[in-house]
């Protein structure tokens, strides 16, 4: 007899229900029990009661959010020059922008941060997003510039044939059509900015803690309830990102080097 | 002007991308103990690298290791449950389908901090001491993904008649496995390699929460408790730059092939 094909999956999914499903419902249940395993919902307003744990909130949002914003800015415009063949003619350059992420993140950023000391400049919110935008620069650029490669380019030719300026080409066609690119790049940006722990100890030298910070924290002090109800927080926003984000296929060229 | 202007821009980008690395490659010619401290030009600390002569910090080379056997048992395990997922999956129809691809979805959407959280939670409650183990299997989680995205299309783009034609011609379903299909998605399933390996082993905080008190070190973490001791092991600053020339020099010979028989091709 045949074993039918679609049965392959299944160890899979045994996998994906142990390592994926379970895990993220124990975060739900420690995030609402107490040391003792009984139902609290202590966890929860304890995070919304504590002035502190509100403020690195917020400014893991707001480092989030500008760290995004600057990404977009500069990226978008490298990406464009990357894809246009009258700009640059060859591909190695894109693989100088890949190039860096091969080597360890930690040292890249300690390294950034003992420039800055060099340099005598004071580590603070500054050097913090300055890291942080050279750390996620490149996962903005590469889904930016696949999109914008991949582009068919006869609908720029096609509104140029009908009397668009250059500028209009850019904005009504370019920009729409490269949407997807940029919403892959913020999905990839911005997440993992608000979650990261290392490198903001490193570069503000321990004075700004971001909200990855403390959910790592509270589970090393082993107080995985309160641990976990902040990770509980984090994976709701998530889950709220990703429903703007809707079905989108872009999620599929993420990281493909 | 427009292209100078476009130039000029890319290449200050990639100036500010390079300084960090560049700046660790000047220092590991000076033995100072600080990064930033001149003390004259001295190869000492990549003597010291090769004949593992430095004082106690030897973990370092073990770190090393780590990483890397680490990140080659997730690359392997992950490609072949990827690739027999993907085989699954392809030939699912309808909600199963969907349902196992959005699950799929959800450790690439998730950033590492969930989770390593998740994943330290799971072996917390299920009782499991942490070390090597569970830091593969955390690694796989995380990598697995990667390769059923790489293998599926191929999937897509094979003709499944192929497969038929070589039960036809009297090949096992076992046969027509291995000498038609695996032929076909091996490029999917080597890029799905690729990627769960530097996945894994640039990875920080999954293996930072499912390490275990046993002082399993991968070099990210070796870093990490580094740096907050205070004071990187000089020898990070060789090891760095060696790794950097090697991924370098790897990457040009490639553009150098590909460049070349790219003429190759246009000659003809």
């Amino acid at each position: 007899m045949r074993i039918k094909r679609s049965s392959w999956s299944i160890p899979y999914l045994v996998f994906l229900i142990i390592f994926v499903v379970l895990p993220l419902v124990l975060i739900a249940i420690y995030a609402f029990q107490d040391g003792q395993g009984h139902f609290t919902l202590a966890n929860i307003t304890r995070f919304f009661s504590d002035s502190d744990s509100l403020g690195t909130f917020a400014l893991s949002l707001e480092v989030a959010i500008e760290n995004t914003a600057i990404c977009i800015l500069l990226g978008y415009p490298a990406a464009w020059i990357l894809a246009n063949k009258n700009l640059n003619r060859s591909a190695v350059t894109i693989v100088l922008f890949i190039l860096p992420m091969w080597i360890n993140a930690l040292m890249r950023t300690l390294a950034t941060a003992e420039l800055f000391n060099m340099l005598g400049i004071t580590l603070g919110k500054g050097t913090l997003l300055y890291g942080m935008v050279y750390d996620y620069l490149p996962f903005m650029i590469y889904p930016i510039y696949n999109t914008l490669n991949k582009m068919d380019k006869s609908y720029a030719e096609a509104a140029e044939d009908l009397g668009a300026t250059p500028f209009q080409v850019f904005t009504k066609v370019t920009v729409p059509l490269s949407m997807p690119g940029v919403t892959s790049g913020i999905l990839m940006v911005f997440m993992p900015t608000v979650s990261t722990f290392a490198i903001s100890e490193f570069l503000t030298n321990n004075k700004i803690k971001l909200f990855g910070t403390i959910i790592q924290e509270n589970i090393n002090s082993s107080m995985w309830n309160y641990g976990a109800a902040l990770a509980f927080i984090m994976l709701i926003i998530i889950g709220i990102s990703t429903l703007f984000q809707g079905e989108d296929e872009s999620t599929a060229e993420r990281g493909i080097v | 002007m427009k292209k100078l202007f476009a130039q000029v821009y890319i290449w200050i980008l990639l100036v500010l991308l390079y300084a960090p690395l560049v700046f660790i490659a000047i220092f590991s010619f000076t033995e100072s103990k600080v990064l930033g401290n001149w003390t004259g030009f001295s190869t000492r600390l990549y003597q010291n690298l090769f004949t593992g002569n430095m004082q106690g910090s030897s973990s370092l080379l073990d770190a090393v290791k780590n990483t890397i056997l680490i990140a080659l048992a997730a690359a392997t395990v992950a490609t072949l449950l990827g690739t027999v997922a993907a085989i699954g999956i392809h030939n699912l129809k309808g909600r199963r389908k969907n349902a196992i691809q959005f699950l799929n979805n959800i450790p690439m959407l998730n950033p590492d901090i969930i989770t390593g959280v998740s994943i330290f939670l799971l072996f917390v409650f299920l009782g499991v001491s942490q070390g090597y183990l569970t830091v593969i299997l955390a690694h796989i989680t995380f990598c697995t993904p990667y390769v059923v995205l790489s293998v599926l299309p191929k999937l897509t783009q094979m003709n499944p008649n192929v497969y038929e034609a070589a039960l036809d011609l009297g090949a096992t379903p076992g046969q027509a496995l291995r000498k038609v299909m695996i032929p076909m998605l091996r490029p999917g399933m080597i890029s799905g390699f690729i990627l769960s390996f530097t996945m894994s082993l640039d990875d920080f905080a999954v293996t930072f929460f499912t390490r275990g008190t046993i002082g399993l070190d991968t070099l990210s973490t070796y870093i990490y408790t580094d740096a907050r001791k205070g004071g990187l092991t000089p020898e990070l600053r060789p090891l760095m730059t060696l790794i950097f020339a090697l991924i370098l020099i790897f990457l040009i010979v490639i553009n150098v092939r590909q460049a070349r028989a790219q003429k190759l091709a246009e000659s003809k």
